[in-house]
Parts: C-alpha cells; sequence; structure tokens
C-alpha cells in the first residue's frame, strides 16, 4: 500500500513539477514567466497590505509588470528638467525681496483687505494668489512711482490670462506717440491721362469716402482717464496698455472675440479691428469701467461747481466727500438709487464728450470734383448726450427683460457685519461691494458682454456700382417677330411705292 | 468636486474668479455628510453654482454604484435646505429648449412661457398654444446639458469593469506634467458617443478599461478648451468655452482632480465666433 502511495505521491509530485516547470517557462514575448510574475505579485500585496486586495489584483498586477522597464542605468545621466513652475518660482522669488526704505504713504491699495471682503462676495482669486497680486502691485507703484494704484481685476484669455491695474498717470506725463497712427484717406482711381487725348467714355470714378474718425480724447480726460497696466502671472513683468481710441471702442462694441493671452496677436474679425490684441483689450477694459464702476451714493462730489454749463459739459472731475454718511448695508442692497457710477459713461461716438467730425470740404483732400457738390453740405449733426456722471443706477436701462444689476447682502446669518453685493447682469464678472464707508469694484471675467441674443456679426457694405445706369450701357431689347415683322411690311410698302413712282416716271419719260 | 476634499479644492479653482464665502463652505461641509448619509450616496460632489437674477442655486450631485448612470442632483438655495431635482426626460429637454430663454430668475416654481400664436385664416381668432416650463426643470436639464457636453476627468482616473459599470480606479497616480499639458489625456465624463479606436493611433496605447470614453480633443469646434497652469503653475486648468463657468482642476502626479460649474447657465452659442 505504501508502495501505492509513493507511486501516487511521486506521481502528484511529478505533476507538480511539470506544472512548476511550465509556469517557469519564459514567455516567448516578454522574456518574463508566470511564477516569476506570481511570485513578485503576492510579494507586493504582503508588503503593501492591501486593503481587498482580491479586488484590485488586475491593476497590481500591471504595476508589477510597468516597474520592470525601470530604465537602463548606463553611461547617459538625466538632463534635468527644468518644469514652468520652476521657471516661474524664480520671477517670482523677486516678490519676496524686502524693500531697501520704508516709505511712509503709499499709493498702494489694501489688496487683502480686498480680498476679505470680496471673499464674502463670494469673488476672488484664492488668498495666495491675491497675495501674490498684492506684491506685484507694489512693485509696480514703487518701479513706476504711480500716484495712485488700483487693482482692476482680472481677463481671462486662451492661453494665458491678464491682472490689470489701473494707475493715475503721472504729473506730466505726454501721450506717447505711437506706431500705428490714423489711417491714410483712401485715393480715388486717378484719372486716366489717355483721356483727355482720346474721346473716350469716362471710367467709373469711386464714390467711397472714408469715415473719418474722431480724434482720441487726451489722456487724463474721459476714457482715456486712468493707465492701465497687465501682467500674466504676478511676478513678470508689468507691461503699459496703449491709450484707446473711439474707432477701437466702436469696433470693439461690434465684435466678440476671446482674448488669446498675448498681446501681440491680431484681432482677426470683421469688421476689422483698427489694432491688435493689446488695443482691443484697453478698448473693453475702457467698456467695462464705463459701464460697471460704482460707488456709493454721495461719497464723491462734483467737482467745481458749474452752474450754467453743466447741460452743456459733462462733469468729468469728483472728488470725495468729506461729509460722507454710511449707508446701512440693508438699504444698499435692497435699492439700486443708492449706487452710482463715477466713470463717464461712452457715448456712440466713443468717446466721453462729444466732437463734432464733419469737416469742410476746402479741407478734404480729394482731386476730383465731379459730385462732391452734396457735400458742401453741412449736414446738421447733433451733439450725443449720455448720461451726466454720478447718475444713480436706478436709471441704467434694462435690456433683454432683466434689471441690469442684481444685488444682495452677503450673508443672512450674520446680516449685523454683512455687506452689500453688487452684480451685473450685463458685464458678467462685474462685482462690487460697500460696507460702511469701504466700497470696491472689480472685474474678474473673460471680457465680452452679455448680448442677449446669438451674436451675428454684421454684414459687409453693399459693392458700389461701377457704372451708373444710363442709356449709353443699358441693353436694348431685340425688336419682336411682330415688330419686325411690321417694319418689314412698312419698308416693302415703301419700296413698292417708290417703284410706282419710279415706273410712272419711266413711263412718262417714254411717252 | 468630491466633498471630502472641499476645503482645498476650491482653492485651486478660484483662478476663474469665483469662490464660495467661508460661510458656505461650512455649510456645505456639514450638509453634505448629512445628504450622503440620507440618500445613502455612494459619494457626494459638490457640483457648483447656478446663479440667477434674484437667487443662487448650489447643486451636488450624489453618485451611486455605477458613477456614470446613477447620478442625482440636489439643489439648495443656503447650502443647508436640499431639495430633489427632477430626472431628465427627452421631452423635458424638448420643451426647455423651445421655451426658457435669458437668465435664470432663481425661482424654482418661476414659470417660462412663450405664447405660440396660430392664426386661422378668418383671422377672428388666433389660437394660442403656451408653452409653459418650470424653472425647476430648466435646471435640470440645463444640469444634464452641461455634464454631457462639458464634464471632464483625466485619463485613467476611472475604470470601466468588466461587467459595465465605472468606478473610481484606486491606483490612479495621476497624470505627469507633460502629459497634463496634452490635451489627448482628459476625457468626457458621460456615456461614450464616439468610438476611441482613433487613440490607439494617436497614443500608442490603448486599454478597454480606462480608455472608454470620449476624448476632449475631439469637440468640435477645435479650440473649445482653454488649457492653462495656475497658482504658480502647480494646477493644470481647464475652462471650458462653451459653458462659461466650467472649470477642471487636476494636479500633477497626484489623484486629485474635479470639476465645478460656477456661471449663469448659459451656453455660449456664439463660440464659432469667437475663436
Amino acid at each position: 500500500m505504501r508502495k501505492m502511495d509513493n507511486v501516487l505521491g511521486r506521481r502528484d509530485c511529478r505533476d507538480a513539477e511539470v506544472f512548476k516547470a511550465f509556469l517557469m517557462k519564459d514567455s516567448t514575448k516578454s522574456n518574463r514567466n508566470l511564477y516569476e510574475h506570481l511570485t513578485q505579485l503576492l510579494i507586493k500585496v504582503i508588503d503593501e497590505h492591501t486593503e481587498n486586495a482580491v479586488d484590485v489584483v488586475e491593476e497590481m498586477s500591471r504595476d508589477v509588470k510597468r516597474a520592470l522597464f525601470s530604465g537602463i542605468k548606463g553611461p547617459l545621466r538625466e538632463v534635468p528638467q527644468v518644469s514652468s513652475a520652476e521657471l516661474l518660482t524664480e520671477q517670482q522669488r523677486t516678490l519676496f525681496s524686502q524693500p531697501e526704505e520704508v516709505v511712509g504713504e503709499t499709493a498702494l491699495p489694501n489688496v487683502s483687505e480686498i480680498a476679505f471682503y470680496l471673499e464674502q462676495a463670494e469673488v476672488g482669486l484664492g488668498r495666495e494668489e491675491m497675495q501674490r497680486i498684492f506684491l506685484a502691485l507694489k512693485h509696480l507703484v514703487d518701479s513706476e512711482g504711480l500716484p495712485r494704484c488700483r487693482l482692476w481685476g482680472k481677463i481671462l484669455g486662451i492661453e494665458s490670462n491678464y491682472i490689470v491695474a489701473e494707475a493715475e498717470y503721472r504729473e506730466g506725463e505726454e501721450e506717447q506717440e505711437s506706431i500705428e497712427d490714423q489711417p491714410a484717406e483712401e485715393e480715388k482711381e486717378p484719372e486716366n491721362p489717355e483721356n483727355e487725348q482720346v474721346e473716350a467714355d469716362p471710367l467709373p470714378q469711386s464714390i467711397y469716402k472714408p469715415q473719418l474718425d474722431a480724434p482720441k480724447e487726451a489722456i487724463g480726460t474721459g476714457a482715456n482717464k486712468f493707465a492701465y497696466y497687465v501682467c500674466k502671472e504676478p511676478g513678470l513683468p508689468w507691461i503699459k496698455l496703449p491709450s484707446v481710441s473711439p474707432a477701437q471702442i466702436n469696433t470693439a462694441r461690434q465684435i466678440r472675440k476671446f482674448f488669446t493671452g498675448n498681446l501681440e496677436s491680431p484681432v482677426v474679425s470683421y469688421p476689422p479691428f483698427p489694432g491688435n490684441e493689446s488695443n482691443y483689450l484697453r478698448a473693453q477694459i475702457a467698456r467695462i469701467s464705463a459701464g460697471t464702476q460704482v460707488s456709493p451714493q454721495g461719497f464723491y462730489q462734483g467737482g467745481e461747481e458749474e452752474d450754467d454749463e453743466e447741460d452743456e459739459i459733462p462733469r468729468d472731475s469728483f472728488e470725495v466727500n468729506p461729509d460722507f454718511e454710511d449707508i446701512p448695508v440693508s438699504e444698499m442692497a435692497e435699492s439700486l438709487s443708492t449706487w452710482v457710477h463715477h466713470v463717464q459713461h461712452i457715448l456712440q461716438q466713443g468717446r466721453c464728450t462729444w466732437v463734432n467730425i464733419a469737416v469742410k470740404p476746402d479741407e478734404e483732400s480729394n482731386e476730383d470734383e465731379e459730385g462732391d457738390e452734396n457735400e458742401e453740405e453741412s449736414e446738421e449733426v447733433e451733439p450725443e448726450v449720455g448720461p451726466a456722471l454720478l447718475t444713480p443706477l436706478s436709471q441704467d436701462a434694462e435690456m433683454f427683460n432683466t434689471s441690469p444689476w442684481s444685488s444682495k447682502v452677503s450673508t443672512i446669518l450674520t446680516f449685523q457685519h454683512a455687506i452689500a453685493v453688487l452684480r451685473s447682469n450685463l458685464w458678467p464678472g462685474a462685482f462690487a461691494y460697500a460696507c460702511g464707508k469701504k466700497f470696491e469694484n472689480i472685474y474678474i471675467g473673460w471680457g465680452l458682454k452679455y448680448v442677449g441674443e446669438v451674436y451675428s456679426p454684421p454684414i459687409p457694405p453693399p459693392p458700389l456700382m461701377e457704372y451708373q445706369n444710363g442709356p449709353e450701357i443699358t441693353e436694348g431689347l431685340d425688336p419682336t417677330p411682330e415688330e419686325e415683322q411690321a417694319l418689314k411690311e412698312d419698308l416693302e410698302e415703301q419700296q413698292a411705292a417708290l417703284e410706282e413712282a419710279e415706273a410712272s416716271e419711266d413711263d412718262e419719260d417714254e411717252d | 468636486m468630491d466633498s471630502n476634499l472641499l476645503s482645498y479644492s476650491l482653492d485651486f479653482v478660484a483662478s476663474s474668479g469665483r469662490i464660495l464665502s467661508i460661510e458656505q463652505r461650512t455649510a456645505l461641509q456639514t450638509s453634505m455628510l448629512i445628504l450622503k448619509k440620507n440618500y445613502n450616496f455612494q459619494r457626494v460632489m459638490f457640483w457648483g453654482k447656478i446663479l440667477g437674477i434674484k437667487q443662487d442655486y448650489f447643486i451636488a450631485q450624489g453618485r451611486g454604484e455605477d458613477e456614470i448612470k446613477n447620478r442625482t442632483y440636489l439643489y439648495s438655495f443656503n447650502c443647508m435646505d436640499w431639495l430633489l431635482l427632477p430626472a431628465v426626460t427627452e421631452s423635458m429637454i424638448e420643451e426647455v429648449t423651445k421655451t426658457a430663454k435669458g437668465h435664470f430668475i432663481g425661482d424654482p416654481s418661476f414659470v417660462y412661457e412663450q405664447n405660440l400664436y396660430f392664426q386661422i385664416e378668418t383671422e377672428e381668432e388666433a389660437e394660442s398654444n403656451v408653452n409653459k416650463v418650470s424653472e425647476e426643470n430648466r435646471l435640470s436639464v440645463t444640469i444634464q446639458q452641461i455634464d454631457e457636453d462639458v464634464s471632464v476627468v483625466p485619463r485613467g482616473a476611472f475604470i470601466r469593469t468588466p461587467l459595465g459599470p465605472v468606478h473610481v480606479n484606486r491606483s490612479f497616480a495621476g497624470l505627469s506634467e507633460s502629459e497634463a499639458r496634452q490635451l489627448d489625456n482628459f476625457l468626457h465624463f458621460r456615456e461614450p458617443k464616439r468610438a476611441n479606436i482613433l487613440y490607439l493611433e494617436r497614443m500608442g496605447d490603448w486599454c478597454p478599461a480606462i480608455d472608454f470614453l470620449d476624448v476632449l480633443i475631439d469637440d468640435i469646434p477645435k479650440g473649445s478648451w482653454s488649457l492653462q497652469f495656475e497658482c504658480a503653475s502647480r494646477v493644470c486648468l481647464l475652462r471650458s468655452l462653451l459653458w462659461f463657468g466650467l472649470t477642471f482642476y487636476h494636479v500633477p502626479n497626484t489623484p486629485q482632480h474635479g470639476y465645478i460649474y460656477i456661471g449663469n447657465g448659459l451656453k455660449n452659442q456664439d463660440l464659432p465666433f469667437m475663436l
């Protein structure tokens, strides 16, 4: 019996050995065998003590296989790859350098405090990012020597974003000549000199009159009242944006484009935008500021007293009212008349103050005078008027059946210390808060206005007629067969009449 | 984003401009846990906010066994009291897309009306067929559309088991930094609509358990996603240009990822003009 057991045992052993040899057979593809793999897998399970190992065993098996390819350590050394994060940290280190001297008064706003209030209004960029922006603003103020500076907000772009700071111009700063000037007026087609010699029909003349652009506003006034600096990340250098022209504002009103994050990139659109992305950015900033910068009523009061001229020349200056009394937060959140705009409205023309651009015909550089007679009558253009500065928000026009602003108190649970929050529905991303004597505006968004219905680009103007319609070029109608028949019969009658007359003459002659 | 990780994941998406106040965050931490217990969810996610003219809706998403199929949505005004949103049906989607236009109001019982007049030739009576849709339905449909269109997960974060259900991949170690810069590695988190065979040719690495979802890069129009590194280049952020306000974050080399939608719930239909 023992012999049988032995034989059976040996057979089992042999089966087991055969099976083990089978397991240890190297795979033709990967030069490993199942025995080794299972051993390593079990070792891994034992080492890591994974929970529910049976459920994740496939993953672990894959991990074991992956861990095999650990890389050949040969004479090659790894080149240290600098990640973008590391590059940025180098630049951001400069933010944290200690100042040489401690200056007393500074133009720097208290961004930490603003960030605290904005957080209650559910707007913000996160505490660390706000702190970095704070330090970057400090750098800006110190390096450029700005009298006053404020964080305007952030505009998101496709590849990177812009952090925008608003600053007052320094005393005596002049407009720098920008490279792109007003486009030269289009010249008409030069007359063909051969016309004078050969009598030919006159060539068609173009009747296109290019639109004259309104001049830019001087810096320090109107839409160019403040200078704007942008940077991509706090720590990178600040770049000053050029001042804005009315043509750019008008075109920006008609197009709808994303920002790419690169200030030099062209803005491809119809109508063609006069400028590149930095101009487009500046135009949108101007529009947003004009539409959404608000303050509690009474905080600012009109500057100089102008009695009679109030109707004609809009005020563009204001000063802080020393007698401002706090408006309670609940009142501010409830009624829109407690808030006023403190940035001038931009008129249809693209400027804040209207300018008559109709110029006398002598000053135009047209050479051809035919057909210009109509222009000598100067059109009576009415000056455009917009709402005056410091008008309350309750007078803002309602668009698309919704109020342009939504207001609320920041919290109901602790309403004793709540703040009033105002959110714009026309420019999603524009916020304002007020708490006692403190208030601030900010814009964080894509820089696009809410247009209600789907945007459709303006249609290009119809092409001009080359030749005037007249009898010289109008094709005449060919006569119909009936008319031809009638004409033919008439001719035959005449012919017959002639022949008869001739025949009668001949007869007479013969006689 | 997962409610367990709410405290720090909100900081990652803050660079889109919208954050939650500290009061709301603490309220959410409490109420999400209560929700999970009451409704027996596997995971509760804070989906985001839809801003209305008068009030904002806070939206939470509860997930069951299958991460894609078993999703229920709830809304609240104060982050404490949650109400269930109705499930979405085809007819509801049709009604809402025809009728509801403009901003959300903020009142779930508000009814959007659209009058379709049928004029009979005699011009005596104009039959008016009024389509009515409540804001609650509109909310439900909008959330479902946003999830269909722009919910994002990194590749490898979810696994489809051979039986069908989709689970969280516990050994997902995160995308590497270079992988996180390529839009190829991000997938739509919805029932796959497109066959994903092309992925093999592009990346040379296809695994049916992981690559069962649609790739973002195949979205039409191309360029409807903005991929950036924020927070001093530590976090990879994806912003959708189709639905303004959707932000997806992923910290490379860690399994942390999530998305949130804070916006006014309006689709950007001008996208082709704007690129």
